[in-house]
């Protein structure tokens, strides 16, 4: 029996459920959000989403491809991609996997650089580059987690790369459950490639990650960027899954950091300024 | 050049990368969206394969599917040993055909289970756990006997063959659909073995054995 949440910052907000690609009309897709089972109906293209337990149709939209909801009144809109109004970019559903831990860890694997050339290697990493370079991080007045001058050797940092460089990272901790990262393209210097990655938390020690990339098209196919993202992914998956605890710990002394977990600090206690509970296990008063 | 119609987080696609890498033949690959983009479904797809499944390869104008049938002829082919698939043996021959089968079992179970749990398939996930476990209870027993016996691999020869490729996927991947393997210890030592195949390569969810121990 799943847990209910009863953390406002989640419960108002808005959470992806499902890829629009992935729905059939002939049966609802069934999902879970915050411990709610839910069913996803496709009625000739009119998406509606019910509660299992209430029959309640719930308020839901339709944006970047995918599916969402909000289990009560939202507080705030679908967070705005700029990039994604741009022309000249890819906008590609990296495809929804299911990882089981808490959707908390898989956000703060994801802030990680420390651990790509042991996860990643010979993609994102290896050794014997393994130093992670100090970085800034800041909360912007928009309340969000950032980090930047972020650096770390890769050897194919991008389908494309020929050879490996130093790339340069921005990481971006938006809601919660949300975080983004930007990534200097490698053809246009100044601009960055996007990815986003939504996470749906399906309960408090299961998610659902939903990557969303916004890779300029110059020298790049669609498809090559959903390939490589699940490459990615599908690496961190098991390393995700063997985590334990399966929440993640927001008491500073419950796992002991290093410098270069300075924006994963900074997010436990983002977190715990914010009163967020679902997925983790709250420090001790 | 051999052309692989291949996913990366296919098991049975990376049997064939395993072989070929063991074997060190070159090849090319066409990336084939299967997941979220069924291509492998698609029209084009269907034509080359019309039951719409991974992996399909095609070679001087052979196109074959199915993974254990591609083994069989990658291993007959370019296996100037003739270890990987012995042909000049037929008990062994058997053997390996016996365990291909078996292997086959493995994907309908372990496999299934993972598309259900990761990528969200409408399966009976326990009966496809209960199905793993029950293969797995077998191979883990044929291998501790084996193991008394002085027998490494699943067949009974000095060397792996293709029966241990096609075993080796949806087992060491078990864990994605919630299958552990700490109750097969001699499946986890097998593993193990064939991760130090020279040659031996990964593929996302597959980890590389640790550095071996220094003899005493």
């Amino acid at each position: 029996m799943a847990t209910r949440c009863v953390d406002r910052e989640l419960l108002n907000d808005w959470h992806i459920v499902a890829d629009q690609e992935s729905l059939s009309q002939d049966a609802p897709f069934a999902t879970r959000l915050l411990g709610v089972d839910l069913a996803v109906h496709n009625r000739s293209n009119k998406i509606e989403v019910v509660r299992s337990d209430t029959g309640a149709t719930l308020k839901s939209a339709e944006r970047y491809g995918f599916i969402w909801v909000c289990l009560d009144k939202p507080w705030r809109d679908i967070i705005y991609i700029p990039e994604a109004n741009e022309a000249d970019r890819h906008l590609v559903n990296g495809g929804s996997i299911a990882v089981k831990v808490s959707g908390l860890r898989a956000v703060e694997n994801f802030l990680d650089m420390g651990h790509f050339p042991f996860i990643h290697t010979g993609w994102l990493g290896e050794e014997p580059h393994t130093e992670v370079a100090p970085y800034k991080v800041e909360i912007t007045p928009q309340d969000e987690v950032v980090a930047t001058e972020c650096k770390f050797y890769q050897p194919i940092a991008s389908p494309t790369a020929k050879e490996g460089f130093i790339v340069d990272y921005i990481y971006k901790v938006i809601r919660p459950y949300t975080v983004a990262l930007y990534k200097s393209n490698p053809i246009q210097k100044h601009r960055l490639d996007v990815i986003t990655l939504f996470v749906q938390p399906v309960d408090e020690e299961n998610c659902v990650a939903h990557p969303y990339l916004c890779y300029l098209k110059e020298g790049m196919e669609a498809a090559t960027v959903r390939s490589f993202m699940q490459l990615i992914f599908a690496q961190d998956k098991p390393i995700l899954e063997n985590q334990v605890p399966k929440r993640l710990p927001l008491d500073p002394r419950a796992e002991t950091p290093i410098r270069a977990d300075a924006v994963s600090v900074s997010y436990r206690r983002w977190l715990r300024d914010r009163a967020v509970t679902y997925g983790a296990i709250p420090a001790q008063a | 050049m051999i052309t692989l119609y291949d996913y990366e987080l296919s098991g049975n696609c990376y049997k064939l990368r395993l072989l070929m890498s063991f074997l060190g033949i070159d090849y090319k690959t066409v990336p084939v969206d299967f997941y979220p983009g069924r291509e492998h479904k698609s029209e084009w797809f269907l034509k080359l394969n019309p039951l719409g499944q991974l992996p399909v390869i095609e070679d001087d104008g052979l196109i074959l599917r199915d993974a254990q049938a591609i083994l069989v002829y990658l291993a007959a082919r370019y296996d100037p040993s003739r270890s990987w698939y012995p042909l000049d043996n037929p008990a062994l021959l058997g053997e390996v055909s016996q365990w291909l089968a078996f292997a086959d079992g493995i994907t309908s179970t372990s496999s299934a289970a993972r598309l259900h749990d990761g990528l969200f398939y409408d399966f009976d996930i326990d009966a496809a756990r209960a199905g793993a476990h029950r293969l797995f209870r077998i191979l883990d027993e044929h291998l501790w006997f084996g193991e008394q016996q002085g027998r490494n691999w699943i067949c009974s020869a000095s060397h792996p063959t293709i029966a241990d490729i096609a075993c080796f996927p949806y087992i060491i991947l078990s864990e994605e659909g919630g299958i552990p393997r700490q109750d097969y210890p001699a499946i986890r030592r097998w593993c193990d073995r064939v991760k130090r195949i020279k040659g031996f390569t990964v593929m996302s969810g597959v980890f590389p054995a640790g550095p071996g121990k220094i003899a005493a």
